[in-house]
């Protein structure tokens, strides 16, 4: 039965309110079992040899002497990979990235795999792999590869998006065009014009945990796979499809995770644990090592971008382009597309074009992180809006403001927007407190906005009451933020009992239908309309149930406060059943009570944010300390407020580091230097400030509790906030992230010249 | 109706930046899409988004489309 996915501005009782996470102690006591944490009987141990070159014919493989080590029991390399995609391009990229077919395609890129009894052994064979090469040119730089004469990555790749279609490979695998108006008559109309062009380098999502997984897969084609993923079904169709296993007999288990932020949405060693398992015929664990992860999964672009806005001296724009060259690594992506659409999405724009270009080079396979492109696009816009107010006279703020979103724009990627809280987060910016705080000398204060897309997607949801009244709620979307504590609030409100009644379970792929993966903002929102729908269905049974014990009609029960009542002054004397007495019955009065849904939820909703930053800038070292920073945003609805605060703070703190230190660094010979947190610098809680928040609750119409996903938006500001803050405290407009003391000095250094 | 069109979808319909079509859910509005333009079949294989009136629909192929709606065809978005 459909049921209604409208908000109905009903009151709560559980929702909103700050418990404890079901999670919590397993995860502080060390109990939680992660990705590299369950153990087989017999099993061996995977390794992966990879290339040291970023692009290299693979002339010749030599694994005989691998293969008699004793010890050894599988070696694979990309002849054991036979292409079962169909064609299927994208699943062709996906199997090639995980095992080189001829050709390593960046400094990183698996060419062989061992499996052995101990982790000893695996690594002696690695050493006995012989590979012979032949160095091809490469290219790491955006810019550089799309210049005439760079080295192509695939001679296959023709330019998408360009008519008529090209004829000759490129490395600009796609162009992406949005806007509406006229931007040559809009810019005809400004009074000011600001031009500029940016920079930011690549980054990690940084999870602590590493890709770690215990893969088995028999002879027989049946297999289980534990691994810490963001989405296990997911990860089960893929793979199935990849090693030609039926999805069914692919049991795939998320464990807990320790960090994903959109890298573990892809699969990188997973088909290839598996693939050693067929072959050795035992289960093989195989978990990255850290240097193996920033080498060989996926970060994010690097980007190159070019922003003109120009505007009335009336403080309203006119028009604004935008030119984004998005790196995608060694395989064709949609990042620049993402950054073309959500680079003017904040404000309400008569005339604007954005095109994004996406583009190959010789670095490892780009991977959505966290609001994916919408970060880099935004530095570049939001810092000449700064520059534009500036030179305007007006305050940047009142001039977001005038020019702000809202309901009924015609959005730069197209369609027209519905209610949205662009426009409130900027009110509760120049309301706040922290834009009153003095500054100091070297110190700067900055302001930006963010949007993101969020989306909701497949979900399905299993809700079941024991005998004594406790229900376990079963859903398939990973845990990465706090959901489960949203989601046993959420069944709780709905059956009208305590939190601690409920617990909630993330199920493997054998134990639910498929639910989409863990990104996009979509955990709570997805999950948690299905354990409404689903906690309504149960709350129909036990209503049944009574119904049959007081031998009424069911029309005549309501389920109020935890408990069924018969309506009506003919049952007055029916006192109430609470879901406790109606469980403890439930084997003589027609077995389990369980609740169950499966849904789209299509309707998430936009969403926006802005930031505030104060910095200090050492103009002697070029160190920057951030002094303050706040968060405003709008959640829709905060199901477990703690949970909303804390991905807001995340987002802003992945967004400092990314802003201030954090960047992939490859050397002339295209090999990455820095792969480990002690060259590729995080942020630690040293660094940080205390990051305040503000959580507006602007409904979104489509979820019946006026959900909005919370998860990324918040890490689309902070490039520009910062970038903001430090070049006010500078006196020099900062173009290149991350602005780490040597860029900082340089930029000084540049200005005063 | 007119459907609009942005980015490489625009390309599958010969660079035309929106196209007139029929149906009356999101799936009967993508049939006919098809039919009139077969190489947009790769896109849609590889997924689009549907923007009815502002609200972006993913999955929903059974979703009514009112008349007179603002539709909006869009790339499949990803998310981290």
């Amino acid at each position: 039965m459909p049921y209604e996915t409208d908000y109905t501005n009903q009151g709560f009782t559980k929702v909103g309110t700050r418990v404890n996470r079901p999670d919590g102690v397993d995860k502080v006591t060390g109990r939680a079992k992660y990705g590299a944490d369950a153990n087989a009987a017999g099993q061996l141990v995977g390794r992966v040899l990879r290339s040291p070159h970023a692009h290299a014919l693979i002339t010749k493989i030599d694994t005989s002497k691998a293969e008699k080590l004793p010890g050894v029991k599988a070696v694979l390399t990309g002849k054991d990979f036979p292409d079962l995609t169909g064609g299927n391009r994208g699943l062709m990229d996906i199997l090639e990235n995980c095992m080189a077919r001829g050709r390593a395609l960046y400094d990183g890129h698996a060419v062989a795999a061992v499996a052995a009894i101990d982790a000893d052994t695996a690594n002696k064979a690695l050493k006995l792999i012989k590979v012979t090469y032949k160095q091809l040119p490469h290219v790491t730089d955006v810019d550089e590869a799309i210049k005439p004469g760079a080295p192509i990555i695939h001679d296959w790749v023709r330019t998408a998006g360009v008519t008529p279609a090209p004829t000759t490979a490129s490395n600009v695998a796609q162009r992406s065009e949005f806007g509406h108006g006229d931007v040559d008559a809009g810019f005809a109309q400004a009074d000011v014009i600001i031009e500029k062009s940016f920079k930011t380098e690549q980054t990690h999502q940084g999870y602590i945990e590493p890709h770690a997984c215990l893969a088995t897969l028999g002879p027989d084609g049946s297999g289980e796979l534990w691994v810490t993923t963001q989405g296990h079904f997911t990860f089960r169709n893929v793979c199935a499809s990849l090693l030609g296993l039926e999805v069914a007999k692919l049991k795939v288990t998320s464990s807990e995770i320790g960090g994903g932020f959109g890298g573990k949405t892809h699969v990188w060693t997973e088909p290839v644990a598996l693939q050693l398992s067929r072959k050795a015929n035992r289960p093989v664990k195989l978990v990255m090592s850290r240097d193996e992860v920033f080498r060989a999964t996926g970060p994010t672009s690097s980007t190159s971008v070019d922003v003109k806005i120009g505007a009335k001296r009336n403080g309203k724009i006119t028009a604004a382009t935008a030119e984004l060259r998005y790196q995608s690594g060694a395989f064709p992506g949609m990042w620049a597309m993402f950054g073309a659409m959500t680079s003017f999405a904040c404000y309400d724009l008569k005339n604007v074009k954005s095109v994004g270009f996406d583009v190959l080079v010789n670095r490892p396979k780009v991977a959505a992180y966290r609001a994916p492109s919408a970060p880099m696009a935004a530095f570049a816009v939001e810092s000449v809006v700064d520059m534009l107010a500036a030179e305007l006279g007006m305050d940047a703020v009142d001039f977001r403001i005038k020019n702000a979103a809202k309901k009924g724009t015609k959005a730069s990627y197209g369609p027209v927007y519905g209610p949205i809280g662009i426009g409130p987060t900027l009110d509760a910016v120049k309301n706040h407190p922290h834009m009153k705080r003095k500054l100091g000398k070297n110190q700067g204060r900055g302001v930006a906005c963010g949007f993101w897309f969020n989306f909701g997607g497949q979900t399905c949801t299993d809700l079941n009451i024991g005998v004594d009244g406790s229900v376990n709620l079963t859903v398939g979307t990973v845990d990465v933020g706090g959901s489960r504590a949203s989601l046993a609030l959420i069944a709780a409100e709905e059956l009208g009992i305590d939190y601690e009644q409920v617990r909630v379970t993330i199920g493997d792929t054998n134990s639910l239908g498929h639910n989409d993966t863990t990104e996009g903002s979509r955990g709570t929102f997805s999950s948690g309309m299905a354990t409404i729908f689903a906690a309504r269905n149960a709350v129909d049974v036990l209503k049944q149930r009574a119904a049959a014990t007081w031998d009424i009609p069911v029309e005549q029960v309501i389920w109020e406060a935890g408990e069924a009542r018969a309506k009506g002054r003919q049952n007055n004397n029916l006192p109430p059943l609470s879901l406790k007495e109606i469980a403890a019955k439930s084997p003589r009065t027609g077995g389990p009570i369980a609740g169950h849904n499966e849904v789209v939820a299509d309707g998430a909703g936009v969403s926006f944010a802005s930031h505030m930053c104060d910095v200090e800038v050492d103009p002697e070292t070029g160190a920057t300390k951030i002094l303050r920073y706040t968060v405003v945003q709008d959640a829709g609805k905060a199901i477990h407020p703690d949970y909303v605060e804390g991905q807001f703070q995340g987002g802003a703190a992945q967004g400092i580091g990314w802003a201030l230190n954090e960047e992939y660094i490859y050397g002339d010979d295209g090999r990455l230097q820095n792969a480990g947190f002690l060259d590729y610098r995080i942020p630690v809680c040293s660094d940080l400030p205390f990051i305040d928040t503000q959580i507006l609750e602007i409904p979104n119409p489509n979820h019946p509790y006026g959900v909005r996903g919370v998860g990324e938006t918040s890490i689309v500001p902070p490039l520009a906030a910062i970038g903001n803050a430090v070049s006010n405290a500078v006196g020099v407009r900062m173009t290149h992230v991350p602005m780490s003391p040597p860029r900082i000095l340089k930029a000084i250094e540049d200005g005063q010249a | 109706m007119e459907v609009q069109l942005s980015g490489i979808l625009s390309q599958a319909a010969g660079g035309a930046r929106s196209v007139e079509c029929t149906g009356a859910t999101i799936g009967e509005l993508l049939q006919s899409l098809v039919l009139r333009y077969p190489e947009m079949q790769m896109h849609l294989d590889e997924g689009v988004a549907v923007a009815v009136n502002g609200e972006i629909y993913r999955d929903r192929r059974d979703q009514p489309i009112p008349i007179n709606a603002d539709v909006f065809l869009l790339p499949r978005i990803q998310g981290g």
